[in-house]
């Protein structure tokens, strides 16, 4: 079940990426991954998907050259891919052309090397530097000159005379460690740019040195409210790779615990969301709520933050014969709580002010920003992988996608929380008839992937979660990449908040839910 | 009602006859001062201690129960705490304004506190024009914010200035409105003979019946903006700007934004509770005699606190249970809705004492 790639030259890379778009509507650009494949050059994974036809594509494109590698950018053609180029750039030095902003965006601007790529002396040349992180309000373009040759101009981020404000890297609402620039006139917002890589800790790079069942610690950790559901695709694709079979007493128990972590993240987005706008009470009442599934989660396997359940080929430990019961009650509690929710928070008038109408992002931009989740579906867009391509018990279970058109703030808070009831109907349909079975598949203890590319795709809790794992037949990986589910959230900030009030931006960035160690892995 | 000017008076008479009258009236000032500092200081403790176990209580906690007894203690030691830490001087910020910021809002707190009349007999500040009086120094608070934010030069703290400055001067004109809607019901702007008419004909909550009612909600929501309390927190938004005006302030500077905050909101309160909600007269009601001489036993100032810690509380409810406003959506609830409300009421107000439908 390997990838089917294509292999494109780059001097016909942006033609095609033309004619994939319009022609055949492949308008969803799912993933971009950099790659350095040693002596046969560096170059670029795209990912494609259609919404309208479901059909998908991969291509790639390679460059021999190693010291000025130069690809046509498609940052045109998907929105998305400014950001994900530019992470390209960072880590593996391939330069765009044409795209507006060549700066680096994880790593600091005086950084030496490209630390992803196979030959690099990432600790020789970077010791630690006792000065403090320049921070350049200009970038430079790559373009291709018409006697061939390539020329760079220079482009202007934020301009002398305006006020530009800083939201983070320490700051209460942005949830961690982003950074955002806001240019401000007044109170409105004219411009939002990030500043990432605060708590970046490679772990694409860590993962290479790894074996495959040492690369389930890392996942947990990316975005800690979705440590289920990412473990989850980690652990399927180095199934689905080396074919292993789990049984169907292991899949109705990811699927309930893939659930119950969603409701556990969208409980955490109703706190930050109410806290960001003010109301802190109503923060404290869905903590309630939360710690009783989390006591579930403890007793059952000892993790509260970091689960550690998933494995490859089951789960860690089998649940407890209490677990039913206590999610049923769990289940009980939650409902009855959920009006007091909206009573104190959502029907209140101020809310709705705050909410409706405010940072609206339209069904194209949300394509084109590879808005995956609820973020996506609160845009008109139907993006669950769960429908999607379905996986573990999802083909089998009777739910309907939340999917809201107004795009505001508003469609994105209620998207989640119908999405909590609709996890509890999930729920509601498994609990009872989890079937006996083995909770571990019998595997060898040393794990080598055939050679070859995977990717598996879970609905995380805020969108889609990709796991893309090149492998050369060892039993370490060559190159994995993760697709984060709040990189492009975090980059919507731009689109949703130009033009709304400062205010908005936190509003916004709550409703966006991102989680800052996904966004910087 | 016991008059406390009676054991005034005679102070005074025992002062004056063992030295000259302006010695005299020096060391009943010196008294005075002390007295008010002393009961800043108690109220503070108790609306901080009070404000943390309410919030703890609306939001399923316990709140503090670690220092002494129940946490009687915390704010004693967060005080201990403040009045230790650093005070970080910054480079860019102009000094002088920096340093002096702090004391213009607490110098507007203590003035306006001076003006509540306590019991009967027991004013500080009070002469006819006392509305008028209290009104205007409460301007001053504005002015120590706007100085704290342009003196920090920085960011968060300028936004926060700007938005307090929009924000309290908008707020005053409604403050303002209501307070004249009950000076009109009263015939007078001295707060002691306002609280004397309520003790005589009763509250004016009651007396001034629809026009008083509205005045009052007006009054509760303007006042709650005054002092800076979700959900009109906007100045020191924290999701937004950390903490506004006051982010560049460490140790007591901050400890007198924090101070002069919670004063804030008892003497909003305290004002509420002497003109709608009769000052230290006790609850009368006609017919119940016997209900009625036992409540005049009660001493006046209790009256008094019992009250305002009553509109305290009501202004907390209100603070935990609301989300913040935006600025924009915070300035037209005032322009387009509280003050044409309040000055339709003035004239409602008019017509009631005109054609005498007072109660």
């Amino acid at each position: 079940m390997t990838l089917d790639i294509r292999t494109i030259a780059p001097s016909e890379l942006h033609e095609e990426m033309l004619r994939l778009k319009t022609e055949r509507q492949m308008d969803f650009l799912v993933n971009l991954v950099g790659m350095d494949w040693g002596e046969e050059g560096l170059g670029v994974i795209y990912m494609l998907e259609s919404t309208r036809t479901g059909e998908t594509a991969t291509l790639k494109t390679v460059t021999a050259d190693r010291e000025n590698p130069f690809i046509p950018t498609v940052s045109d053609l998907w929105q998305i891919a400014n950001i994900y180029e530019r992470e390209v750039y960072d880590f593996f030095g391939i330069k765009f052309l044409n795209h507006p902003d060549m700066r680096r965006i994880f790593l600091r601007e005086d950084w030496v090397g490209y630390p992803l790529r196979k030959d690099d002396k990432t600790e020789e040349e970077n010791p630690l530097r006792m000065t403090d992180e320049p921070l350049a309000d200009t970038t430079h373009e790559y373009f291709l000159k018409e006697d061939g040759s390539v020329g760079v101009k220079e482009n202007t981020v934020w301009g002398k005379d305006e006020y530009v404000v800083n939201v983070g890297p320490q700051h209460p609402s942005t949830h961690g460690v982003l950074h955002m620039r806001a240019s401000l006139d007044g109170e409105i917002v004219k411009k939002v740019g990030l500043v990432l890589g605060y708590i970046h800790r490679g772990v694409e790079k860590i993962s290479e040195s790894m074996t495959y069942p040492q690369l389930l610690a890392m996942t947990d950790r990316l975005d800690y409210f979705s440590a289920m559901q990412n473990r989850h695709a980690l652990c399927m694709c180095i199934e689905k790779a080396m074919g292993l079979e789990v049984s169907e007493r292991v899949q109705y128990i990811r699927t309930i615990m893939d659930e119950l972590q969603r409701i556990a993240s969208h409980l955490i987005y109703y706190a930050c969301m109410t806290m960001d706008t003010g109301a802190l009470t109503a923060f404290f009442y869905t903590f309630r709520e939360r710690e009783q599934l989390m006591k579930i989660f403890e007793d059952n396997f000892g993790g509260r933050l970091i689960m550690n359940y998933n494995t490859i080929g089951g789960v860690m430990y089998d649940i407890l014969p209490s677990f039913v019961k206590e999610v049923k009650e769990f289940e009980k509690a939650l409902r009855n709580r959920f009006k007091e929710y909206q009573d104190i928070y959502t029907n209140n008038v101020i809310a709705k002010g705050r909410m409706v109408g405010v940072g609206t992002i339209s069904n194209e931009d949300a394509i084109s920003l590879g808005l995956t989740g609820p973020v996506g579906r609160a845009s008109g867009w139907k993006n669950d992988v769960r429908k999607r391509h379905p996986y573990a018990m999802y083909d089998k279970v009777d739910f309907t996608e939340i999917v809201r058109n107004e795009g505001d703030t508003n469609a994105r808070h209620w998207n989640r929380m119908d999405e909590m009831l609709e996890s509890l109907n999930i729920i509601d349909q498994l609990i009872d008839n989890i079937p006996a079975g083995e909770f571990q598949a019998k595997r060898k203890p040393i794990i080598k992937l055939p050679e070859g590319c995977f990717y598996q795709a879970v609905e995380a809790s805020r969108g889609e979660l990709g796991v893309f794992i090149e492998s050369k037949g060892d039993k370490t990986p060559y190159r994995v990449h993760y697709r984060s589910s709040s990189l492009p959230l975090a980059n919507a900030m731009d689109t949703a908040s130009r033009g709304q009030k400062f205010a908005d931006l936190i509003a916004i960035g709550a409703s966006m839910d991102f989680v800052i160690p996904d966004i910087d892995r | 009602m016991f008059d406390f000017s009676i054991v005034t008076k005679w102070f005074h008479s025992l002062l004056c006859g063992v030295m000259p009258e302006w010695t005299a009236i020096g060391i009943e000032c010196l008294i005075v001062l002390l007295f008010i500092i002393v009961l800043y200081a108690i109220l503070a403790i108790v609306l901080i201690y009070m404000e943390r176990k309410v919030c703890a209580f609306f939001q399923c906690r316990i709140g503090p129960n670690r220092v002494g007894k129940w946490g009687l203690l915390q704010v004693f030691a967060d005080v201990l705490k403040m009045l230790t830490k650093e005070i970080i001087k910054m480079r860019q910020s102009d000094r002088l304004l920096h340093d002096m910021a702090p004391y213009f809002v607490l110098a507007a707190s203590f003035l306006t506190f001076a003006c509540i009349p306590w019991n009967k007999g027991l004013e500080i500040l009070d002469f006819n024009v006392g509305a008028f009086f209290f009104i205007a120094v409460s301007g001053i608070g504005v002015v120590g914010i706007l100085l704290a934010g342009w003196a920090s030069h920085s960011k968060y703290p300028i936004i926060g200035a700007m938005r307090s400055g929009a924000q309290l001067i908008s707020y005053e004109l409604s403050i303002g409105m209501t307070m004249l809607t009950v000076i009109m019901l009263c015939g007078t702007m001295q707060l002691s003979e306002i609280v004397q008419q309520q003790a005589d004909y009763g509250w004016n909550i009651v007396r001034g019946h629809v026009p008083a009612v509205l005045a009052f909600i007006i009054y509760l929501i303007a006042g709650n903006a005054e002092c800076n309390r979700g959900p009109f927190d906007l100045p020191e938004a924290e999701s937004e700007l950390t903490a506004g005006y006051h982010t560049e302030y460490s140790g007591m500077g901050f400890g007198f934004f924090y101070l002069a905050e919670y004063l804030n909101l008892f003497i909003c309160s305290a004002m509420a509770a002497t003109i709608f909600l009769g000052g230290w007269a006790p609850l009368m009601i006609p017919g119940l005699d016997g209900f009625n001489a036992v409540m005049a036993y009660i001493p006046g100032f209790v009256w008094f606190f019992a009250k305002a810690f009553f509109v305290v509380f009501l202004l907390m409810w209100i603070r935990w249970t609301f989300p913040r406003l935006r600025i924009d959506q915070l300035l037209s609830l005032e322009w387009k809705y509280l003050l044409p409300i309040s000055m339709f009421n003035i004239i409602l107000m008019a017509l009631v004492v005109c054609l005498g439908l007072t109660l």
